[in-house]
């Protein structure tokens, strides 16, 4: 660890997303936002280029879905792609996994 | 301030030598930072299009300067970015990297600034030879090794980009960098070269393997320049090229996939790049006026929001030694300016209203329909969808939420600060007033991003893609952050290859003991045999007498006269 981070202690203050409560209520701004966003399709006259497109909240179902299959496959992607982290360090000589910054006061 | 007709890679080239020269880390740092300042303001104040310098080398003519609109655009553009990743890297005293990054800058600026083949090939190399000092200066095997991998790959793409250069030359007799298009071996090679250094796919595991290797301030310069320069070349030479529409969309499609299984966050923002030069790639292929103003407005502003959030990942590093997503978490409590700087380059990448990226990723989404590439462009909107996934939420929640990683630090120096916060103003800015982008633009097509449809369908596009996050999470379907590598088309050549190397010295070991037994035994037997006739001693190397010459020769008649009578 860089020697400008440390540990959480014990009597630390609290911070926004510490208390559940402010977590649920972004969450439910964010429900709001969202059904908002649907129902101005019945305000807003949309200028459709696409057949497609035409279809009631056509961008939030494809949003939707697309971001769901995304991650469910990318899961599945895992069971075949996924390697141990030093998977190409085996083998070689041992390496030094340098995480540390930038090299300062040369 | 200078001459207008000076390339300007020469200020930058020599600012690189006084900072190599200068003892005082001061005198270094204020060259870096001054120089792309001066050299900027020179550029769009007393530089105008249609500037142009001759050479004649041997029968070449040669033209290492040349301003129009495109060139110029993105000679601002990396003045811009020179100038921040200078400034994101004030503290740094590594003369190494100093020198390094304001020569990689001058080599990108020679490429832009190109009229003819040649120029572009030394300093396409030039970018390679320069850049690797940035992954080296991280000074660990694994980053040596890397920018071994890394310069072999640009270096590859340097030589075929020669070949091909002199193909066409043979075949046209001039190496003016224009429009190419694909016709003959030569633009084949071409457009290869400029795939690899765009991350073509297949072509592409140089950029994943070696940005996260860089170091935190190098990796910023790295996300700027190689790119970009390759993205301009296409953009010059390969307009309207049908085939890069779907090298685009695949681009674009196919990283968000590893994104997302992506550990390490400075890689899913390789990724993530790759998939915003899928955009760009497909802009050139639709080849139109508004698909190519999309691109290269896109390039623009990708070098800033990209910058930015390589910064951001870049400062988490330098700050916490860490950049693993399963490390990270809740440094939002002690980064707070940090976390609302990479939340602005989240947005911008995600191009939501208001954000740069809003204002040049939908001419490319908007050209598509109107040269009716319908599934292309639902591919594209499915990587629209995606990059907001990975790169618009994955990158601030894993580092600044998620779980408590218990990891207290603070915000990054000053200068580190100022760097985030002029690129943020910056995608701000274009993305609120983009008229100022779109005046730069190669051409003028009145396109205007902001209309009621297009700002309803791209939020509800992204709230609902945030929207299937939140479900995953709260469902306990999305992947957690592991400790782990993901197999990519690098395999071949880190494992693949070696393991064939391997196998072929373990199969050479009998092979040499057959080769000593059967065919060696064999030539023995030859030679031998040779030896016994035309050695020293051999029957038909002894001296002979006159007297059996002529008996030989006598034999030879004889055979010609009997011959001659069959």
């Amino acid at each position: 660890m860089s020697e400008h981070s440390s540990k959480a202690g014990a009597d630390e203050k609290q911070h926004l997303f510490d208390n559940p409560k402010n977590v649920q209520r972004l969450l439910r701004g964010f429900y709001v936002c969202c059904l908002l966003l649907v129902l101005a399709e019945f305000v807003i006259h949309r200028h459709v280029v696409h057949p497609w497109e035409a279809l009631f909240a056509f961008h939030a179902g494809y949003g939707f879905v697309a971001c769901v299959i995304l991650v469910l496959a990318a899961t599945q992607m895992r069971k075949l792609l996924m390697r141990d982290e030093n998977y190409y360090e085996s083998g070689e000589d041992h390496l030094d996994n340098n995480q540390e910054g930038d090299h300062v006061g040369r | 301030m200078w001459a207008a007709d000076l390339p300007p890679y020469i200020p930058f080239f020599a600012a690189a030598l006084v900072m190599a020269l200068a003892r005082s880390h001061a005198l270094r740092a204020a060259v870096g930072v001054l120089v792309p300042v001066l050299g900027g303001l020179h550029l769009w104040f007393d530089v105008a299009p249609g500037l142009t310098t001759y050479r004649t080398l041997f029968d070449m003519q040669l033209m290492p300067f040349r301003t129009d609109q495109l060139s110029l655009l993105f000679g601002y553009l990396f003045h811009i970015a020179a100038f921040i990743g200078m400034l994101y890297a004030l503290h740094v005293r590594d003369r190494v990297q100093q020198v390094a990054a304001m020569l990689y800058a001058g080599s990108a600026l020679g490429a832009v600034f190109a009229g003819d083949l040649l120029t572009l090939f030394l300093f396409w190399e030039g970018l390679a030879l320069t850049s690797v000092f940035l992954i080296w200066a991280r000074r660990s095997q694994t980053s040596f090794k890397t920018g071994q991998r890394y310069l072999i790959i640009q270096v590859l793409s340097g030589v075929l980009l020669l070949a091909g250069s002199l193909m066409i030359y043979r075949d046209t007799g001039s190496l003016a960098f224009n429009h190419i298009g694909l016709d003959g071996v030569g633009s084949w090679l071409i457009l290869i070269a400029f795939g690899i250094k765009a991350g073509f796919p297949g072509l592409h595991t140089w950029l994943t393997d070696s940005y996260p290797e860089g170091t935190p301030t190098g990796t910023v310069f790295l996300s700027a320049f190689t790119t970009k320069v390759s993205v301009y070349a296409m953009a010059r030479s390969f307009p309207g090229t049908e085939l890069l529409i779907y090298v685009g969309a695949t681009m674009a499609c196919f990283p968000i996939f590893f994104a997302v299984i992506e550990n390490d966050l400075r890689r899913v923002l390789a990724y993530s790049m790759i998939n915003q030069i899928g955009f760009m790639v497909c802009g050139i292929g639709i080849g139109t006026e508004l698909a190519l103003n999309g691109a290269v407005a896109h390039a623009f502003n990708d070098v800033i929001f990209k910058g930015l959030l390589f910064m951001s990942m870049g400062a988490v590093l330098q700050m916490t030694g860490k950049i693993n997503g399963s490390d990270l978490g809740h440094l939002y409590k002690t980064m707070p300016k940090t976390t609302l700087l990479c939340i602005v380059g989240a947005a911008s990448i995600s191009a939501f209203p208001l954000f740069s990226g809003f204002v040049s990723k939908s001419m490319v989404m908007a050209a598509l329909l109107e040269t009716h590439h319908e599934w292309v462009w639902l591919a594209m909107l499915f990587a629209a969808a995606g990059v907001f996934h990975h790169a618009g939420i994955k990158i601030p929640y894993f580092a600044f939420f998620a779980h408590d990683s218990g990891i207290r630090t603070q915000d990054p120096p000053w200068n580190m600060l100022l760097a985030m916060t002029f690129s943020a103003v910056l995608c701000v800015f274009i993305g609120s007033y983009p008229a100022v982008l779109y005046g730069l633009l190669p051409y003028d097509t009145g396109y205007s991003p902001y209309d009621a449809t297009h700002v309803l369908t791209q939020t509800q596009l992204l709230f609902f893609s945030a929207g299937a996050f939140v479900w995953l999470q709260m469902k306990g379907l999305y992947p957690p952050e592991l400790r782990s590598v993901n197999l990519d088309v690098e395999w071949f050549y880190r494992k693949a290859a070696p393991a064939a190397l391997g196998f072929a010295a373990s199969i050479g070991k009998p092979l040499q003991f057959a080769w000593r037994f059967m065919v060696s035994g064999l030539i023995d037997k030859i030679t031998d045999w040779l030896n016994s006739h035309h050695g020293m001693e051999g029957t038909l190397a002894r001296t002979w007498p006159i007297g059996s010459m002529v008996l030989w020769v006598s034999i030879m008649l004889a055979a010609y006269l009997l011959l001659g009578y069959v």
